[in-house]
């Protein structure tokens, strides 16, 4: 068969096609409706919603609500019976497969892996993907947008978001799922699987690029300067720049609010930031240290 | 034909079950909603826009309802599985080949978690477009995110349950991460000053041992079945009702 297809139509993959398919039609409807409100809005008419009156729950809200649940239970019904879930071979400690991979939601955080050491990719990212979502409300101080879709008057938040949902989190499981094949090297979906397949990839250190050895003194020194700008750099240099474009904005943010907002930010930036040093570049470390390396 | 249905009606059985008639008026529609302990999850009245499909899209609710097919096809296979590392791989053979509907409950959980997945996603995305994490429903969105949380790791525990090659190595995997954690996994930065060694760190832990073994399954089985269901319900419990009391479902403020 067609490896595209093959992989593709795999049972578990189908859930993966599903998701495509809904993710996609929900982003388009989202954005369709908000730009929609906003020419509403800059025509000066009520956004979608704000003339509503109530109505009773009892049948218009229950009718909608069966109507959707026998929608969702045929939906289900006919996937399970058309696609049968898969059952491997027993557990076999002793025999790895080749690539083991992560459930499909993880394999982003799994995708990581290949930019950053375990620690980061499977613990510390992950915590403050959780911690950052949670943050949301309290950070994002603009009270525009509340009950509507709308772009414009949340242009920065929703492009941020959007840029960790559908790239860091969704693109990234898309890849796992459809382009890592053995050895989590990267296969097109229409290629074929090779096992044997060895890609010799030099990587360096950053501190290499000026020929410093990266495991010296000099080079954790490099290092340290490197991350040490990047964090405080990353700080500062916004601050700065608000200060002069606009103030009543940092005073409305508060330092704490600041500080939170940015530090996620630079965070997740370094994950884009990490991906280019270490696809284009070839560098697999900005930054080693006894501990740890980054 | 209405004889009948009177008959039926007009009982003692039927009276004690379904306290009144219905009649289309404004008092019995009310009491259709707070008479009915499903239906009294929700208020008598909502704004149109809680009706409205293009603003929800449903998908709060089409989550819910996934997490109900997945307890009630849950149960049902409870019944036909062992969490031992003899058992459980043949119980899954029993559900292909002996069980009655045995294939089509399995499948209607495996497909039904993959959805649940997806839609809860779908939800978040949807919360966050129509900003309806601003305040006053700050608190209940981090409620949704611990949801999503937790309903990332109700499909991982399940995960191993299966026993089969899939399972025991995306768990393995998985929880190889957990050895990295800094201070507390034996690979992780920093965990040497604490004496930490794959016998003790949070790896060990979660397995119940350093490999991926039998207490592994069985507290995989008791996460999945028991425990993270538990949390969830109660958890579920708060966020809807903190959709009433956070006055519905968010809408357009200045009218
Ligand atoms: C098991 C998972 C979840 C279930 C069963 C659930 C269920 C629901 C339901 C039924 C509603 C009513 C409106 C609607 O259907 O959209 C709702 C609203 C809401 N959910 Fe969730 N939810 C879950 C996860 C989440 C997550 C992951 C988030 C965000 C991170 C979230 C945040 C909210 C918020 C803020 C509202 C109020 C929305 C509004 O007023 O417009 N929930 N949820």
């Amino acid at each position: 068969m067609n490896p595209f297809i093959e992989i593709i139509t795999q049972p578990d993959n189908i859930a993966i096609v599903i998701m495509i398919l809904m993710v996609s039609f929900f982003m388009v409807w989202a954005f369709q409706q908000a730009f929609q409100n906003d020419k509403l809005k800059a025509s000066g008419y009520a956004v979608d919603g704000e003339n509503d009156q109530d109505v009773d729950t009892y049948k218009p809200l229950v009718r909608i609500e069966l109507l959707i649940s026998l929608a969702v239970m045929l939906f289900l019904t006919i996937w399970s019976i058309v696609v049968d879930a898969p059952l491997e071979e027993i557990a076999n400690p002793t025999l790895t497969p080749n690539p083991a991979k992560a459930p499909w939601y993880f394999l982003g955080l799994q995708e990581l892996l290949v930019y950053f050491d375990p620690w980061l990719a499977g613990v510390v990212l992950p915590s403050l993907i959780v911690v950052g979502l949670i943050a949301i409300p309290y950070i994002d101080t603009n009270p525009k947008g509340n009950g509507y879709y709308t772009f414009s008057e949340r242009k920065y938040s929703i492009i941020i978001f959007s840029f960790g949902f559908f790239i860091l989190w969704l693109l990234l499981i898309v890849i796992g799922v459809f382009d890592r094949g053995p050895g989590w090297l990267w296969y097109w979906p229409w290629q074929e699987w090779d096992a044997h397949r060895v890609v010799f990839e030099p990587t360096r250190d950053l501190s290499n690029l000026v020929g410093v050895e990266s495991r010296s003194l000099a080079g954790f020194i490099i290092g340290a300067i490197v991350v040490g700008v990047y964090m405080v750099g990353g700080m500062v240099w916004p601050y700065k720049y608000w200060q002069k474009k606009n103030p009543e904005l940092l005073q409305q943010l508060g330092m704490i609010r600041y500080v939170t907002i940015v530090f996620l930010f630079i965070t997740m930036m370094s994950i884009p930031i990490k991906m280019i040093l270490r696809l284009v570049f070839l560098i697999k470390y900005v930054w080693i240290t006894p501990w740890f390396n980054v | 034909m209405s004889d009948l249905f009177n008959k039926v009606k007009k009982n003692l059985i039927w009276k004690s079950v379904f306290r009144r008639d219905y009649r289309d008026n404004v008092r019995d529609r009310a009491l259709a909603v707070f008479g009915n302990v499903f239906l009294h999850l929700h208020p008598v009245k909502v704004r149109e826009s809680a009706v409205k499909l293009r603003y929800t899209w449903g998908m709060g609710g089409i989550t819910f309802l996934a997490f109900i097919i997945l307890t009630i096809t849950g149960v049902v296979l409870m019944f036909y599985y062992h969490p031992s590392v003899d058992q459980a791989y043949s119980d899954m053979k029993d559900l292909e080949f002996q069980v009655p509907y045995g294939v089509i409950t399995r499948n209607l959980h495996r497909w039904g978690a993959h959805f649940m997945v997806i839609v809860v996603m779908i939800h978040m995305f949807r919360v966050f477009m129509t900003g309806s994490y601003k305040a006053p429903r700050q608190f209940n969105w981090g409620i949704g995110v611990i949801l999503l949380v937790l309903t990332f790791l109700l499909s991982f525990t399940g995960y191993l349950l299966p026993w089969d090659q899939l399972g025991f190595w995306a768990i393995t995997v998985g929880t190889n991460m957990g050895a990295a954690t800094p201070l507390l996994g034996y690979q992780g930065p920093f965990s040497e000053y604490l004496h930490i060694t794959p016998y003790n760190d949070i790896r060990f832990a979660l397995l119940g041992g350093a490999t991926v073994g039998g207490n592994a399954l069985l507290r995989s089985y008791i996460w999945h079945c028991i425990a993270i269901p538990l949390i969830a319900t109660v958890l579920m419990v708060v966020h809807f009702w903190r959709v009433r009391k956070d006055g519905g479902i968010s809408r357009p403020q200045n009218h």
